[in-house]
């Protein structure tokens, strides 16, 4: 009577644990999809958590101080400090608060934040699904954090928050307006091909730089270029970092729209604020930098150099264990010190492990493309942080003149400049 | 969608309002996913959800609601209401039973994969006079908001 039920509902598991008929895209398989989804999210919180301590550390150094060193070896166990803090703190709401919107905002932040990764391409099948209007959809999903920022400062009922939120939101609309028409021109080269047919899937941009032979920031010099240089400058204001932190800096408006929220709620935005910054950068580097391409895949081809490109990854983290060594050694020699020495020492012994497991060529090749993308996208990070370093803040009104009056016309113009060098050069389809 | 659109005219808090809209206008995204046309319901985020209910927020936001919330709702026109509604209905019904034809049998098999692409060739072919018109009509309202605004011209 058991039967034939349980080997029907093993018929059932076996159905969706079966991997062949597995493309990005191919809608159906849940299993798959919620595997890929707990990586990427697992992968994402590693990231933001790297993040933080990466950023204090790197600010530091900029500003020839010394950053974190207390908690673990070199500050490197701050990050989870931060994390029990937050979460140890008492949850306050203020009295006059809107409690629905109080409570919503930060999820709505967070939600739209994630939700950009479901078409991220990680390599040419390693992406959570592969829609046919994927950048669309990754605009379109990042301009509903605005309204959970709308949401915060309004819910909060104070001044600071209200006014932080606004001028947060307008500023985010204004360079959505410059990102779009960057995004658009960078689409145009895409259909630059035989048929005369571009796609908006993110893997198929990268499989457009890769048919024609070059990445869409040196395309048409200097139009690639100018159009990632916008890019680069709204995606900043997009994220509301520096410079363009105006709405959240701590000087000038006493920390904005998260003003009221503590603990874990501030968390939450915090969290978001990162991966907004992850997930723009891979916009960048998915649509000019060639995404999880290698440098010079059709330049330097061929089997010596396909092997030469994929030491990278566990040269990377040879590298990395070999930093941890020598700051084992350069470690002050006070019997007060042996545990974090013996913890950094223990740290470099996993990192040389991981690169040592990535030079095993089963591991080294589905490893490689993630590893490239990774690694531009980690390039895009440390030039946030060098921009929080170096450059003083943007009054507002400069702020939304840059936005409409310099950013606007440079974008269609470079549009319609790319328009009609592509034109000139017969490549796009006549009707 | 439909919660979304009842919660719009019933809440009180014009907030909350502008919320249930930005719910309806997602839910109405998805009405396009699932009749194949992905691109209007990306650039219906973009657009819709994205842009202009943000610009609705900052106008409920920066005109003060303490009043409107206090306020006593009431409805007096209840009975024209429920005539007009009953009415509508009434079309609507009459168009599914009687016009049977002009519904397709079954859910048409549409490729969507082109769909981006087929909306740009009729845009900027067939579509391309009534394109341009309606960009002129949004300048018209862009110069028409900044003349209103401005405080000398």
């Amino acid at each position: 009577m058991g039967g034939p039920v349980i080997a029907q509902v093993i018929q059932y598991i076996q159905s969706y644990l079966d991997t062949r008929g597995l493309t990005p895209g191919a809608a159906g398989n849940m299993f798959w999809v919620l595997v890929y989804i707990m990586l990427v999210f697992a992968g994402l919180s590693v990231a933001v958590i790297a993040m933080n301590w990466l950023e204090r550390k790197i600010l530091a150094h900029m500003q020839v101080r010394l950053g974190p060193m207390r908690v673990g070896p070199h500050g490197l166990l701050q990050p989870i400090a931060d994390a029990i803090k937050l979460l140890l703190k008492e949850d306050i709401m203020p009295a006059e608060a809107d409690g629905l919107l109080f409570w919503i905002a930060p999820f709505v932040v967070v939600l739209a934040a994630f939700t950009v990764f479901v078409v991220v391409p990680f390599g040419p099948t390693h992406a959570i699904t592969d829609m046919n209007i994927g950048i669309l959809f990754m605009l379109g999903v990042s301009s509903l954090s605005v309204l959970g920022i709308v949401m915060a400062g309004w819910a909060s009922n104070s001044h600071y928050p209200l006014i932080g939120a606004l001028r947060s939101s307008a500023q985010m609309v204004s360079y959505e307006v410059a990102m779009g028409l960057a995004v658009v021109s960078a689409i145009l080269m895409t259909s630059l091909n035989a048929e005369g047919t571009g796609t908006l899937s993110m893997i198929g941009i990268v499989q457009a730089q890769l048919a024609q032979g070059e990445w869409f920031i040196f395309k048409f010099f200097p139009l690639g270029l100018i159009a990632f240089f916008i890019f680069a400058v709204a995606m900043v204001a997009e994220t509301n970092r520096a410079p363009f932190d105006l709405a959240e800096a701590e000087s000038e408006l006493t920390a904005g729209f998260h003003t009221e929220y503590s603990g874990f709620r501030w968390s939450l935005f915090f969290l978001a604020e990162y991966s907004a910054m992850i997930a723009v950068s891979s916009i960048a580097v998915t649509l000019w930098l060639g995404g999880w391409l290698r440098p010079f895949p059709n330049f330097l081809s061929g089997t010596t150099w396909d092997l030469v490109f994929s030491l990278f990854p566990g040269v990377t983290f040879l590298f990395l264990a070999a930093i941890c060594f020598y700051n084992t050694v350069r470690m002050p020699k006070h019997p007060l010190f042996r545990i974090q020495t013996i913890g950094l020492a223990g740290f470099g012994v996993v990192l040389g492990l991981i690169g040592l497991v990535l030079f095993v060529p089963a591991v080294s090749t589905r490893v490689q493309d993630i590893f490239w993308f990774t690694a531009k996208v980690a390039g895009f990070m440390y030039l946030y942080i060098w921009y929080r370093g170096t450059f003083p803040r943007y009054r507002f009104d400069q702020l939304m003149q840059m936005g409409w009056k310099v950013l606007l016309p440079l974008g269609l113009g470079v549009l319609i400049l790319t328009a009609s060098v592509a034109l000139l050069q017969d490549k796009i389809w006549h009707p | 969608m439909l919660i979304g659109g009842i919660l719009v005219i019933t809440c009180k808090n014009p907030v909350h309002s502008a919320l249930a809209l930005i719910v309806t206008l997602l839910a109405q995204a998805s009405i396009y996913l699932m009749l194949y046309a992905p691109f209007v319901a990306g650039v219906q985020i973009i657009l819709y959800a994205g842009g202009i209910m943000v610009l609705f927020l900052f106008v409920i936001m920066l005109v003060s609601i303490d009043r409107s919330v206090r306020e006593r709702q009431f409805n007096s026109q209840w009975v024209v209401g429920i005539i007009a509604a009953t009415a509508l209905g009434g079309l609507f019904i009459a168009v599914y039973t009687k016009g049977k034809n002009i519904f397709p049998e079954h859910a048409l098999p549409v490729v969507e994969n082109d769909n981006t692409q087929k909306i740009a060739i009729m845009l900027y072919g067939q579509y391309m006079f009534a394109f341009e018109i309606a960009s002129l009509l949004l300048l018209v309202a862009i110069i028409g908001a900044v003349v209103m605004a401005k405080k000398k011209i």
